[in-house]
């Protein structure tokens, strides 16, 4: 078991991704208590100070310290994938376990549903549903989180239409289990591998839309300390103020490339056919 | 073949139908009124409700449904709530600004990608191969505004020499196209690899070595020729992703086409601008991915069993 887990840190990259993303959680969990000042204390007479001095990453245009906002916003992003993929993978699973199971006239219907959905740009989907479920903390999360159901519920169909045919389940069925037991117990597990590998990677995607979401105005709202959103509010001080530019963006790309790399692990630790690729 | 052509036509029919409906539906549920919206802080009641009467917006949803349906049906696209005029002429004089950018933002994704993809093929397991993938695996995780902001950091503001603001002449196009396209690129060339070293282990191209083919002939004549059609598919498939990142990046770049129109639209509740405009982008998703199954159907007769 210690032998199969240390075979999945094989690769450097993915011992330095799980580093990152346990320095990104403990980040997350006290990012404020280590943070040099409070993330929203403003300072007028201190705004737009590039980095170096008694700030490391400068300050924003309230005077407040950017590193202390980076660290703080770690929580938001790093929520916005936890919860978007938890909300996509429940809704895929509901959506995709039925259709690929039972195939017919459920199955082309949610897949029209899935089209449909998919004929859709994701930012445009997420940014009408983060409209319609109105303010706060978690809709814009929630709203990415549905804009990604038809992409699982897809990957979830695909895996019990393979499964369903295997011969184990031919055998569970001829010893008397019910669809329910089937579903639940025979095919699920085998399919869990690939559906995880899809959540890991699909968090980083929904790191990025939450943060577009922010970056275009309707995620999270200004104080908030949100990486998308002070990007937005960098827009304005490109001349005067470039390194409020380039800080958040740099947060945003060093936790997907951990999320992406830790996917990209996971997926050929599963499949050891694609570790050679 | 036809019967699949027709079929895949059928289908797109139906999705537009189901997009056309849901986009009207979910629009409606945003909370909050668009004839308060446009008729402003300053309005009374009764000049909100008389707002709400010229916009039709005082009749009941499904009867607002059943009119907007029927006029789609012959070609009509409504008003813009604010500007009055017919959605269609505002769509379509935007329409053009974002296909040109698609297609400069796709030409500089297929330009760097396909080489790139073959470069680390040919190379696999060196430090050419690592170094393209890992730089390609930091352009699919990077967002594509940031990507943006970073260029317009060291064209526009440190060397100035690129405009980074409307579309006035060619040299707007660089740095919107550079922003859309790298992202893509980075998609197309980790696909290329995989499609490339796929086919390079063949045993067709084992006997193309063994006559004494050139690497580059074994290359570029035996297996590009047969990994084209997993990579006209991956270009494919890459055009969802195109379209999405037109929102953000014409946005950043002040680009007058349809995705800072939508968005536009969108905050200041112009909801018949914002379901024209996302049914001609739907249109255009449909009917790319359309294209694409027919590129591939032709490309590999085993698609159509």
């Amino acid at each position: 078991m210690l032998k199969n887990s240390l075979g999945f840190f094989r690769r450097p990259s993915t011992l330095i991704a799980a580093v990152i993303f346990l320095i990104l959680i403990i980040v997350c969990l006290f990012g404020t208590s280590i943070a040099p000042y409070p993330p929203y204390e403003q300072n007028l007479e201190n705004k737009l100070q590039p980095p170096g001095g008694g700030h490391l990453f400068g300050t924003d245009d309230f005077g407040r310290d950017l590193f202390s906002r980076v660290l703080a916003g770690a929580k938001y992003s790093l929520s916005a994938g936890l919860v978007s993929v938890l909300v996509g993978l429940t809704g895929g699973l509901l959506l995709g376990v039925p259709a690929g199971y039972y195939g017919g006239w459920l199955d082309r219907l949610v897949m029209l549903i899935c089209d449909t959905m998919l004929a859709f740009p994701g930012i445009l989907m997420a940014m009408a549903l983060s409209m319609v479920l109105g303010q706060g903390r978690f809709t814009p999360m929630i709203a990415v989180g549905i804009s990604s159901i038809p992409v699982f519920a897809r990957l979830v169909r695909s895996q019990f239409l393979s499964i369903r045919e295997r011969q184990y389940i031919e055998a569970a069925r001829a010893a008397g289990a019910g669809d329910l037991r089937i579903a639940l117990f025979y095919i699920l597990p085998n399919a869990f591998g690939t559906v995880m590998v899809q959540a890991t990677l699909r968090m980083g995607t929904a790191i990025i839309t939450a943060a577009t979401l922010s970056f275009l105005g309707l995620g999270a709202q200004p104080p908030e300390p949100e990486w998308g959103s002070m990007l937005n509010a960098a827009r304005a001080y490109f001349f005067s103020a470039p390194h409020l530019a380039v800080f958040p963006g740099l947060a945003i790309t060093i936790t997907v490339v951990a999320v992406n790399i830790l996917g990209d692990s996971l997926r050929d630790y599963l499949d050891p056919r694609l570790r050679e690729r | 073949m036809a019967v699949y052509i027709a079929k895949k036509i059928g289908l797109t029919f139906v999705v537009l139908f189901c997009a056309a409906t849901c986009s009207f539906f979910l629009l409606r549920l945003i909370p909050g009124d668009p004839a308060e919206a446009l008729a402003g802080p300053q309005a009374t009641q009764s000049d909100v409700a008389a707002v709400r009467a010229s916009l039709n917006l005082d009749k009941p949803i499904p009867l607002q449904y059943t009119a907007y349906m029927g006029n789609l049906l012959k070609g009509d696209l409504g008003y813009s709530y604010r500007s009055r005029r017919p959605v269609l002429d505002e769509v379509l004089a935007r329409w053009p600004n974002t296909l040109r950018l698609s297609l400069t933002s796709m030409l500089v994704a297929v330009v760097i990608g396909v080489p790139v993809g073959i470069f680390a093929a040919r190379r696999r397991g060196k430090l050419g191969d690592t170094l393209s993938m890992g730089i390609s695996f930091l352009g699919i995780s990077m967002p594509s505004f940031w990507l943006g902001m970073l260029l317009i950091l060291l064209f526009s503001v440190r060397f100035k020499l690129l405009p980074f603001y409307g579309m006035d002449s060619p040299l707007n196009y660089i740095l919107p196209s550079l922003t859309l396209g790298l992202g893509i690129a980075a998609n197309i060339a980790r696909l290329t690899r995989v499609s490339m070293l796929e086919v390079l282990d063949q045993d067709y191209i084992r006997t193309a070595r063994g006559k004494g083919v050139s690497e580059a002939g074994v290359v570029y004549v035996h297996a590009l020729r047969n990994a084209a059609v997993s990579i006209i598919t991956i270009i494919g498939l890459q055009l969802g992703a195109l379209l999405g990142g037109q929102v953000v990046t014409e946005t950043l770049f002040s680009w007058p086409g349809l995705g800072r129109m939508i968005v536009d639209a969108l905050t200041a509740r112009d909801y018949m601008v914002v379901q024209g405009g996302i049914l001609v982008l739907a249109l255009t998703f449909t009917i790319l991915n359309l294209l694409t199954d027919i590129c591939y159907a032709v490309l590999d007769p085993r698609i159509r069993l």
